[in-house]
């Protein structure tokens, strides 16, 4: 049957087929559901809420975490009842002023401020100010309700200092003294007074403190060395043993010869103390009390009300370099997180340097080397749960075998002259690089199993046609394919390792360290001590401070900072990855 | 080869045929003079006895390099190898033909015992190289996978430099003056015909290549080493009609240097490029002899209805 013979002839078949689709009913418009249109719109809803939490978070902790160091103006308020007061404010909100609020007011004035409330429908603004001046006033913000306050300006030389110690100062100048002499009194000349002396005061004390804290430092540790050889010589030959005594001469020596060099020190010391003395600045309260402050106890001096622009944001810039590059002060409320930071790398290092290594040679084990059998099942199922334990139980566990067993027998075995004092047997650097080492393995042996999976088995095979042996096949071919799926690993590694604080705590992140664990004194790492984390740090400042209204800013800060250094992370990693896998282009992936 | 209709021969189908596979000279009505008998293998295969393979008396003038005996394979529980028993001449090409499935790569890759690598594989009989028995407990797989060299159907350049790739045998052995390595690269390369091409570009990535190229340079690699037997698992498959037949010229080129055993399943390349062909069928060796003979005057009916695409 040739093809122009069907068409031109109305076979049996084609009527059929005819009739059949006239009988056919008509269908309705096709249901929404069929369509698919409700799926598109509920699976992009979906993804559209999940950014929107993500961006809100964001979103919130850049605006408080960048405001915090964004100078406002300096009010001088006058209260209907006599009290005036300097300071800056930092919050406000609306509430209902009971009826005990008026009480506090003075007779005459209850009357006028009920009238006001009720003029605004019953609702009062009240602001938080900080009013600094602790050692003065006790308390370092105060709540001002718009009902008592009488006046209010902004003095051009209202100033805020901050200092070494008990928090923030606000006054006005009164006069600038050198060796206790008047010199000025005049603000504008005791501003450029200061101007011109502080440089070399806050140099002078960064001397100082060096000299107080480094040089001090190596002489205290050559000290304890040196004692602690005494010791170990005392519980191996006995006291009074020859070769104790011999030691004891040479630890004499030792200890005179330390005693001169710390009186050198402490004479340079008192030598820059009483040059700094010589300059004190004189500042009045908003109550007309007046305080003199030396020189040296004054970070930083600060004339809101004059400040332009640009002046607030070189103040902004200013203070941010002091938070990532100075140390904390006022209970961590102040000053900067640079031991936390250093800490927080230094903590992250260690444990990548530890899990990398062990996970990818583990992993390596169970994808190339293992049978295929329940026992291999057993154990990858074992890792995958590992990730989901909770992270205290680590820390708890860290405690328990690394510190208390590990570091115990460490101790008992090469540290007895310190003892009772703990070296290892207690929370450090080195337990804790552990603890979030064992923490974050089943992230690597994963990403790394995952990525040895992906080579193909036709570039192993053909390795293999070549005649190598298995491990010159995994060494030459296998690792370097899958590097960029283990290094992927190892920054997921790294950032989850840098924001776990639970198991941190037990471990060995502290409050505040007394030195890094990395210094100039041999052996330059130090194992065994505590560190600061930001983490830990965040948690501190959000619970543990005593001035919580001013350390509030700074948590949102230390987030900030956090975040941004694991965002800094993965964006390395996403580089690196993406450098690897142009090296790989073209291979079937 | 002109092949004529002849009245003696089975009369042909009355259904015009698809051509099978790339087929296109094959004629359905059969060879002229053709004498090929019922070989009774499917019987064999329902009684479960053995079946004997139809060898060619031109093959017992050729020296061996690789003998193969009464060699059974099973993959677990199924038999994939059933009593095979042939050889490869020296310094001769000899091509494996038959459709899927019938064991032409699981016999190739058992040479080199590349069939180890999977876990679940069991061997049975004999196989020597050049009279050493590979099978042998005591033999080191690696050394005797440095005296074979294998090409896979897809090329498997490896993520490093062209040169690096070729080279690779001789690192892995132990080889690192660089003399050595650059002398032989250009050597391989060259007889792999891809020295022109990549002269200038020796340190750039393998995986830049093109398909046929990477193909070369994947020839170049097995015979950097100078084995003494090339294994070729459907080389060209993966590749276009023209770097086919580049390669096709190097195999050319190979007779008498190196002993090449060639699986492929395209049956013009076999005519063209071998000396001597191997059909297989189910896991057996069905006829092995002279190529001329295999596709001219198969001794078997099923080898003659493989041949002229009857089936496969």
């Amino acid at each position: 049957m040739s093809a122009i013979e069907l068409e031109s002839t109305p076979s049996a078949s084609t009527t059929r087929r005819e009739r059949r689709r006239r009988q056919r009913p008509v269908r309705g418009p096709v249901s929404v559901f069929a369509q698919g249109t409700p799926l598109v719109w509920l699976t992009a809803g979906g993804l559209v809420l999940g950014l929107c939490m993500v961006l809100g978070l964001l979103a919130l902790i850049i605006v408080q975490g960048g405001s915090t160091f964004w100078q406002g103006e300096q009010a001088l308020v006058r209260l209907h009842d006599g009290t005036r007061l300097i300071g800056e404010q930092t919050r406000s909100e609306d509430f209902f002023p009971e009826a005990h609020a008026f009480e506090a007011l003075a007779p005459e004035r209850r009357a006028a401020a009920e009238e006001f409330v009720r003029a605004q429908g019953g609702r009062s603004n009240r602001r938080l100010l900080r009013t600094g001046n602790y050692e003065l006033t006790g308390e370092h913000f105060r709540w001002i309700s718009d009902f008592e306050v009488a006046s209010e300006e902004r003095p051009e030389w209202a100033l805020l200092v901050e200092r070494l110690s008990w928090g923030r100062f606000y006054g006005t100048p009164q006069s600038f003294r050198i060796d206790g002499q008047v010199v000025a009194r005049e603000p504008a000349r005791i501003w450029e007074l200061f101007q011109e002396h502080h440089r070399e005061v806050d140099a002078r004390r960064s001397l100082r403190r060096g000299l107080e804290t480094n040089e001090t430092g190596a002489i205290n540790a050559r000290v304890e060395e040196q004692r602690l050889r005494l010791r170990e010589h005392e519980l191996d030959h006995g006291q009074d043993s020859p070769e104790w005594r011999a030691e004891n001469e040479r630890f004499q020596a030792g200890e005179s010869r330390a005693q001169e060099e710390y009186a050198r020190i402490r004479s340079e010391i008192q030598r820059l103390d009483r040059e700094n003395a010589r300059f004190e600045l004189e500042l009045v309260t908003a109550d007309g009390v007046s305080k003199l402050l030396p020189l040296a106890e004054i970070v930083r001096l600060v004339a809101p009300n004059r400040l332009g622009f640009s002046g607030r944001l070189g103040l902004y810039l200013s203070r941010w370099r002091e938070f990532l590059l100075d140390d904390p002060r006022e209970s961590n409320s102040e000053g900067g997180v640079y031991p936390a930071i250093f800490g927080t790398v230094t903590m992250t290092l260690l444990m990548t340097l530890v899990v990398v290594p062990i996970g990818v040679l583990a992993a390596l084990y169970l994808r190339e080397y293992a049978r295929a059998g329940w026992i291999v099942s057993c154990v990858r199922i074992a890792i995958n749960n590992l990730a989901g334990v909770p992270s205290i139980v680590f820390g708890v566990f860290g405690l328990g075998f690394f510190c208390y067993f590990v570091g115990g027998s460490l101790d008992a075995l090469f540290f007895r002259a310190k003892l009772p004092s703990p070296t290892f047997g207690t929370g450090g650097v080195l337990w804790a690089a552990l603890t979030l080492a064992l923490l974050t393995l089943p992230v690597v042996i994963v990403a790394t199993e995952e990525a040895l999976s992906a080579v193909p088995n036709s570039m192993r095979e053909g390795s293999y046609a070549c005649g190598a042996s298995k491990w010159q096949t995994i060494r030459r071919i296998v690792l370097p394919r899958a590097m960029p799926g283990i290094t992927t690993g190892m920054i997921l590694a790294m950032a989850r390792g840098a924001g776990e604080v639970a198991p941190l705590m037990l471990v060995g992140a502290v409050k505040l360290a007394p030195a890094l664990p990395i210094d100039g004194n041999f052996p330059f790492l130090h194992p065994e001590r505590s560190f600061m984390h930001l983490g830990f740090h965040i948690y501190d400042l959000g619970f543990q401070s005593q001035n919580s209204e001013a350390a509030k800013p700074m948590v949102y800060t230390t987030t900030l900072l956090l975040i941004v250094l694991i965002v800094v992370l993965n964006l390395a990693a996403i580089a690196l990855r993406a450098r690897l896998h142009k090296r790989f282009k073209g291979t079937h992936i | 080869m002109e092949l004529h209709l002849h009245p003696t021969a089975e009369r042909p189908p009355l259904v015009a045929t698809k051509p099978h596979g790339p087929t296109s000279s094959a004629h359905p009505a059969g060879l002229p003079q053709s004498n090929a008998r019922p070989s009774g293998l499917f019987e064999a295969i329902q009684r479960g006895a053995r079946f004997q393979a139809a060898i060619h008396a031109s093959i017992a003038r050729e020296t061996p390099i690789i003998e193969v005996e009464h060699f059974n394979l099973w993959y677990g529980g199924a038999q994939a190898l059933h009593d095979v028993s042939m050889i490869c001449p020296a310094g001769k090409v000899t091509a494996l033909i038959g459709p899927s499935g019938c064991g032409k790569s699981t016999l190739l890759r058992c040479v080199n015992r590349m069939n180890d690598l999977i876990d679940s594989v069991r061997v049975e009989g004999r196989m020597r190289l050049a009279g050493q028995d590979i099978y042998e407990r005591s033999l080191d797989v690696i050394e005797l996978r440095k005296r074979i060299g294998m090409v896979f159907q897809k090329p498997n350049p490896f993520p490093m430099s062209i040169l690096e790739n070729v080279v690779y045998p001789l690192r892995i052995d132990g080889e690192r003056d660089k003399q050595v390595l650059e002398e032989v690269g250009e050597s391989s390369l060259r007889s792999a015909g891809l020295w022109e091409e990549v002269k200038d570009r020796l340190g750039a990535s393998a995986l830049e290549l093109s398909g046929g190229q990477q193909q070369r340079l994947c020839i170049a690699r097995a015979i950097a080493a100078d084995p003494e037997v090339l294994l070729l698992d459907e080389p060209c498959s993966a590749l276009d009609p023209i770097a086919t037949g580049r390669i096709e010229e190097l195999i050319h080129e190979f007779k008498g240097d190196y002993s090449i055993l060639i699986v492929t399943h395209n049956m013009q390349q076999a005519s063209r490029v071998s000396d001597f062909t191997a059909f297989m069928y189910l896991g057996r060796l069905v006829e092995f002899g002279a190529t001329d003979e295999i596709f001219l005057q198969p001794e078997l009916k099923e080898t003659e209805d493989y041949v002229t695409g009857r089936f496969g």
